[in-house]
C-alpha cells in the first residue's frame, strides 16, 4: 500500500505551519523527511496517520493494506510511549488485545516480533529496567506486531545516544532487508536520513514547504558507516539546510 | 614545596550533596511512639505529670484489656467498622467514578467542578440533621455522612490524577486504534492510579473523623459513642483507650493503602 500526501496546508491559529506539501511514500520504501526544528514535521506525520486533520489537502491510501494487517498506519514515537506498568510482552500484547485474535495467534505474533527485535529474553522486564535503545526496540516490536502497511516514525532515534543510534540503525536496516516495510521517517539528523532513506524530502523552515526531494539508489544493506557516497549526499543536504536551520534557530529564540 | 607536600596540604572539596533524599527508616517512627509513651508513663509515675492532666499509659492499657475481656470492645468495634467500610466504600467508589468522568468529558467537567468546589469546604458534619431527615436516624444517615465526606476529596484527587496521565500514551493508544473503553481501562486508569491512591489516604482519614462525629451525635454503640460517654464523665483512661483505637484505625488504613501501592505501583521506581 502506498500513501500520498496531497496538497497539505495547515495553520495553528495565526502561525502557518505547513504549505502545500505533496509527497508520495511508495510501498516497500523508506521516505525520510528532514527539516529544521519547528518546521512542521511532527505535524505532518500526525496528519499522515489521521491523528489530526489538516486545514487543506488530503492524505490518501493507494491500494489495499497487506493480508493480516491490523493497523495500517502505525506510529513509532520519539519518547517510545511504552506503558510503564506493563512488561515488554504486555506492551506488545496491548495492541493485539482489541482484535479478538485466538490466543495462540497472539502468542505466536508476540514471540515472533520479540525474536525479530532481539528481545525474547526480556519479555517479562518492565520498561524502567530497560535502556533507551531497548525501549525503542520494544516500541518497534509493538509496531511490527500489528503488521503495519506504513510505519510513521517521528525521530525514533533522537532520544538515544550516538552509539545506540548506530546500533538501532543497523537493526532497522536488518529488519527492512529481511522484510521490506514502508515508512515515513521524520528526523533532523541527516546521517540517519542518508543511511535509511530511499528518498529524502527536505522541508524549509516554517511554514514548511518541500524544498527538494533526493533519491538514493544504493541498497540499504550496502550503505556503510561513513560511506563516502552517502557523505556526499549528506553534505549536499546540509548545504541546502544550513541557512534554513540558522534562520529557524533564531526565529525560535524570539518567540 | 615538593609535589607530595602540596598534595597533602590541598583543601579537600567539601561534600554538599546531602539531604533531600527521603529514605525509608521505619524504626524511627516506632521509636518516637515508644519514647513518647515511655515519657508519659515515667512522668505520671513520678508525679511530674498530674493524674488529671494525662492518664497513665499502663492504666489506659488496663482499661483496654478490661474492655476486651468484657466483650464490649467488639460491641463497639463491630458497628464502627461496618459504618466505616460501607460509608468509605460508597464514597470512594462514587468519587473515583465521578472523578474519572470529570477527567474524561469536558461537559461533565464544566458542570461538576464548580459544584465540587462548592461542597468541598462545607463541614459535612453540619449536614448531619439533613442526612437524618433524608436517610433516617439509623445507619443510613451515618453511611451517607461518611460517604459524602470521602466523596469530595476522592473526586478532586481522581480528576487531578486523570489530568496528569501522560497524553502521549493516550495518543499512542489512539494511533493503534484501541477502543475508547480500552484506552480508559488500560491507559487512563492505571496511569491515574498513583494519584487516586494518594487521594484515598486523605479521604479515608476523613472517613474516620466523620465516623466518630456521626457516632457522637447519635449511636448506642460505636467507638464515637464510647469516647463521648467517657468524655462526658471525664474518664480519661477510657477516653484515651477510645482514641488509641482510632489511631490504630488510621495506622491500619495507611498500612493497607501502602500495601496496595506496593503491589499495584510496582512499576514505579
Ligand atoms: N497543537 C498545536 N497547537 C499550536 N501550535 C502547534 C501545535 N503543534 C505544533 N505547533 C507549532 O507548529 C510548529 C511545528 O511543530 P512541529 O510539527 O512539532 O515541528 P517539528 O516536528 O518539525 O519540530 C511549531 O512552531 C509548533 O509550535
Ligand atoms: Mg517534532
Amino acid at each position: 500500500m502506498d500513501i500520498r500526501l496531497d496538497g497539505i496546508s495547515h495553520s495553528y491559529g495565526a502561525t502557518e505551519v505547513l504549505r502545500d506539501i505533496t509527497l508520495d511514500v511508495p510501498a516497500g520504501r523508506i521516505v525520510c523527511l528532514v527539516g529544521p526544528s519547528g518546521c512542521g514535521k511532527s505535524t505532518l506525520l500526525r496528519f499522515a496517520g489521521g491523528l489530526e486533520r489538516p486545514d487543506q489537502g488530503r492524505v490518501l491510501q493507494l491500494g489495499a493494506p497487506p493480508e493480516g494487517c491490523l493497523n495500517p498506519l502505525t506510529y513509532i514515537f520519539q519518547d517510545f510511549a511504552l506503558l510503564p506498568w506493563r512488561s515488554v510482552r504486555g506492551n506488545v500484547s496491548l495492541v493485539l488485545e482489541d482484535h479478538a485474535l485466538p490466543r495462540e495467534d497472539a502468542e505466536r505474533i508476540i514471540a515472533d516480533v520479540l525474536a525479530r527485535t532481539k528481545l525474547a529474553d526480556f519479555a517479562d522486564a518492565l520498561p524502567k529496567q530497560l535502556s533507551g535503545g531497548m525501549k525503542q526496540r520494544v516500541a518497534i516490536a509493538r509496531a511490527l506486531a500489528v503488521n503495519p502497511a506504513v510505519m510513521l516514525m517521528d525521530e525514533p532515534l533522537s532520544a538515544l545516544d550516538a552509539q545506540t543510534r548506530e546500533l538501532l540503525m543497523d537493526d532497522l536496516i536488518a529488519l527492512w532487508t529481511r522484510q521490506p516495510f514502508t515508512a515515513l521517517y521524520v528526523t533532523h539528523n541527516l546521517a540517519e536520513a542518508v543511511r535509511l532513506g530511499h528518498r529524502i524530502a527536505v522541508l524549509s523552515r516554517r511554514p514548511g514547504r518541500i524544498r527538494d526531494v533526493v533519491e538514493i539508489d544504493k541498497p540499504l544493506d550496502a550503505r556503510l558507516y561513513a560511506d563516502p557516497d552517502l557523505e556526499a549526499v549528506q553534505t549536499h543536504l546540509w548545504e541546502m539546510m544550513r541557512d534554513e536551520a540558522r534562520a529557524a534557530d533564531e526565529e525560535l529564540l524570539d518567540v | 614545596m615538593s609535589d607530595a607536600a602540596r598534595r597533602a596540604t590541598g583543601a579537600e572539596v567539601r561534600f554538599r550533596g546531602g539531604g533531600f533524599a527521603p529514605v525509608s527508616r521505619r524504626w524511627i517512627g516506632w521509636a518516637v511512639f515508644v519514647a513518647l509513651i515511655a515519657l508519659a508513663e515515667w512522668g505520671t509515675r513520678t508525679g511530674w505529670i498530674s493524674a488529671l492532666t494525662l492518664p497513665r499509659p499502663s492504666d489506659v492499657l488496663q482499661t483496654f484489656v478490661e474492655l476486651w475481656q468484657s466483650g464490649l470492645l467488639f460491641k463497639h468495634l463491630g458497628p464502627s467498622v461496618t459504618r466505616l467500610i460501607v460509608g468509605a466504600a460508597l464514597g470512594a467508589s462514587i468519587g473515583i467514578s465521578v472523578g474519572v468522568l470529570i477527567g474524561l468529558f469536558s461537559h461533565i467537567r464544566a458542570g461538576l467542578v464548580p459544584l465540587v468546589a462548592a461542597i468541598f469546604p462545607i463541614p459535612k458534619i453540619a449536614l448531619l440533621p439533613l442526612f437524618v431527615i433524608w436517610f433516617g436516624i439509623d445507619e443510613g444517615s451515618k453511611y451517607a455522612l461518611i460517604a459524602f465526606g470521602t466523596f469530595t476529596p476522592t473526586v478532586v484527587a481522581t480528576y487531578g490524577a486523570v489530568d496528569n496521565v501522560d497524553r502521549s500514551l493516550i495518543r499512542m493508544g489512539q494511533s493503534f486504534g484501541l477502543s475508547w473503553w480500552s484506552i480508559v481501562r488500560k491507559i487512563v486508569l492505571p496511569g491515574a492510579m498513583p494519584g487516586i491512591l494518594s487521594g484515598l489516604r486523605i479521604s479515608l482519614a476523613i472517613a474516620i473523623i466523620l465516623l466518630v462525629a456521626a457516632e457522637m451525635l447519635g449511636a448506642e454503640f460505636g467507638i464515637g459513642a464510647y469516647i463521648l460517654e467517657a468524655g462526658s464523665l471525664y474518664d480519661l483512661e477510657r477516653l484515651f483507650a477510645g482514641v488509641v483505637i482510632l489511631s490504630l484505625f488510621g495506622v491500619l488504613m495507611s498500612a493497607g493503602i501502602g500495601m496496595i501501592e506496593r503491589r499495584v505501583l510496582r512499576w514505579r521506581s
